[in-house]
């Protein structure tokens, strides 16, 4: 195997190439009680995250709808699909956590769910270029569960 | 001159670019990204290098001998681009930072002025954000229109539509001469005719069409001709606005500052001449130095030599492209410059901006900064190769194997 044959397939896992060809929780959530857009102005990629958040305080459901590539699209379906039942203080943390990693690589120990699945995204963080298309989604909800109205920008 | 010729020469002028003797991932780079910027030749570099160790000092204002070596570097450098488009006269070439500058100062000295609501302002539909944003902040301010002008499916301008939307409101007319994500060679002439004969100006956004055609501005017919330096060899920073002398003399300044003055006082100021009432401040004296460079280099090759290279080997691209399996080409004008934009299979652009970028290859991929544009198709952005004189056979051949990886990856 090649170098450059090893760094493509780290970054197309199969698991990324799955998510972003039949992604989870796609489309309108119509009885969503968050919603935020996601813009990434590099390339012009949107996507709209929605969220039901029930009165206990956990997200019911977490949907997205929009165009991107794989990395943004699959990172999207494996967000609604890691957010879904979660109490929104702890999805906030995984935002903070996807996105340190994703920027940075820095981990934090224990947040209390395993993440472990969203390491098919590891290899994003040797594309720099690439960063931001992995980050939109958790930006997205990070904006719309404060009920930001501005949309998400990963600039 | 015959194929085998042209082919020859081309590698001549590959190797006077230094950034294209390099690997990218272990690979030997392929640009094929010179509509976003091209590279430049060591005789650009060079004579960037030299002003800036032996000749640098402010220009226009010292008596001394480095200030004087600057300005007649800096003036020269005008007087080169007089003569690559064929102005008329020095008068008429304002020295920017940048076609986008030089749009909106027309935008703004020669449109803001002069509109008023319910006057129109006519473009097409697969103009750069640069030939848009700059009319709709002027409509904005004015209350005048913005028109634009439909393109067929082959990305072509309906030339037709386009001459019926001008009428007695429009103001002023404004297209590409080559668009940039599609390289559509535009009919500015035929535009700039029918337009003459109604006394409606015509800027022409000239960006991807100096580094790719014989630009004669006189017979384009046009009253403004914008470009950039860095799209033609040249240093970033760098831009040309021509404009009709007449046209320049009657606008007032687009920025105050030193240099665009001949008298100052707190009651009144008295404006500079032509060119330098729109040139405040301090200007790019070493990138203006490099443009001068990059247009000596263009000359020495000759313009229309480029240009049937060029042509040769976008028709060879284009069929090599049209081979791929799953390929689906954007932007089939019949008159056509350096630039193939494609989709393959469903594979976002920029994920194939990517892989090809693994094996060596450089291209675009998004929207390329003409949004309606990518509307018009129905998509969100293409990928796109961009040709210029130091591509070759080669480049285009590891980018059709580069497509075949991207397929094997989403297979």
């Amino acid at each position: 195997m090649t170098r450059e044959g090893s760094d493509m397939q780290d970054l197309y896992r199969e698991l990324i190439l799955d998510h972003s060809r039949s992604p989870r929780h796609f489309g309108k959530l119509e009885n969503a009680t968050h919603t935020a857009d996601g813009i990434n102005p590099l390339c012009g990629d949107k996507l709209k995250v929605y969220v039901r958040v029930g009165t206990g305080g956990d997200i019911e459901s977490a949907y997205f709808e929009g165009s991107g590539c794989a990395i943004s699209v699959a990172s999207a379906s494996l967000m609604t699909d890691t957010v879904t039942g979660l109490p929104v203080d702890t999805a906030e943390a995984c935002c903070e956590e996807i996105t340190a990693r994703l920027t940075t690589g820095s981990r934090h120990d224990d947040i209390g769910i395993d993440l472990e699945r969203l390491r098919a995204l590891d290899g994003v963080r040797q594309f720099p270029s690439r960063v931001k298309c992995a980050t939109l989604a958790w930006h997205a909800l990070h904006a719309a569960l404060n009920n930001n109205m501005t949309p998400a920008s990963t600039e | 001159m015959s194929a085998t010729a042209a082919f020859a020469s081309a590698a001549d002028w590959r190797g006077d670019f230094p950034a294209l003797a390099q690997s990218v991932h272990g690979r030997p780079l392929v640009f094929l990204d010179s509509a976003a910027s091209a590279q430049q030749p060591a005789a650009v570099i060079d004579a960037v290098a030299q002003y800036q160790r032996e000749n640098h000092a402010n220009v226009h204002r010292g008596v001394y001998t480095l200030s004087h070596r600057a300005t007649e570097a800096y003036e020269g450098a005008r007087d080169k681009i007089v003569d690559f488009i064929n102005a008329e006269s020095r008068n008429e070439i304002v020295l920017t930072s940048g076609t986008t500058e030089s749009i909106n100062l027309i935008a703004q000295s020669f449109c803001r002025p002069r509109l008023h609501a319910g006057d129109k302002i006519v473009i097409t539909h697969l103009e750069h954000h640069a030939n848009i944003v700059p009319w709709q902040l002027v409509c904005e301010q004015t209350g005048a229109e913005l028109v634009v002008a439909p393109i067929n499916d082959r990305g072509e301008v309906e030339l037709d539509a386009m001459l019926e939307l001008i009428d007695d409101k429009t103001f002023l007319i404004g297209m590409a001469h080559v668009a940039n994500a599609l390289g559509t060679v535009c009919p500015v002439r035929k535009v700039a005719e029918y337009a003459k004969a109604r006394g409606i100006p015509v800027v022409v956004d000239g960006a991807q069409g100096v580094p790719h055609l014989d630009v004669d501005v006189q017979d384009l017919g046009c009253d403004f001709y914008a470009f950039s330096g860095h799209k033609m060899f040249g240093p970033t920073g760098t831009g040309v606005l021509y404009g009709r002398e007449a046209l320049l003399e009657d606008m007032p300044p687009w920025q105050g500052g030193g240099d665009m003055i001949l008298e100052v006082s707190f009651d009144k100021t008295i404006y500079n001449e032509l060119p330098y009432k729109f040139e405040a401040g301090t200007p790019n004296i070493s990138g203006v130095v490099g443009l001068g460079a990059a247009i000596d280099y263009l000359q020495a090759i000759c313009m229309e030599r480029i240009a049937d290279y060029e042509h040769q080997l976008h028709d060879y691209m284009v069929g090599e492209l049209e081979k791929v399996d799953g390929i689906r080409l954007i932007g089939e004008a019949r008159d056509k410059a350096s630039v193939q934009s494609f989709l393959l299979d469903d594979i976002h652009s920029h994920d194939l901006g990517t892989i090809l970028d693994h094996q060596g290859v450089a291209i675009r991929t998004g929207h390329h900064c003409a949004m309606p544009l990518m509307q018009h198709f129905g998509i969100s952005g293409t990928s796109r190769a961009s040709l210029a004189l130091y591509n070759n056979r080669d480049d285009i051949d590891c980018l059709i194997t580069a497509l075949g990886k991207a397929r094997e990856i989403f297979a």
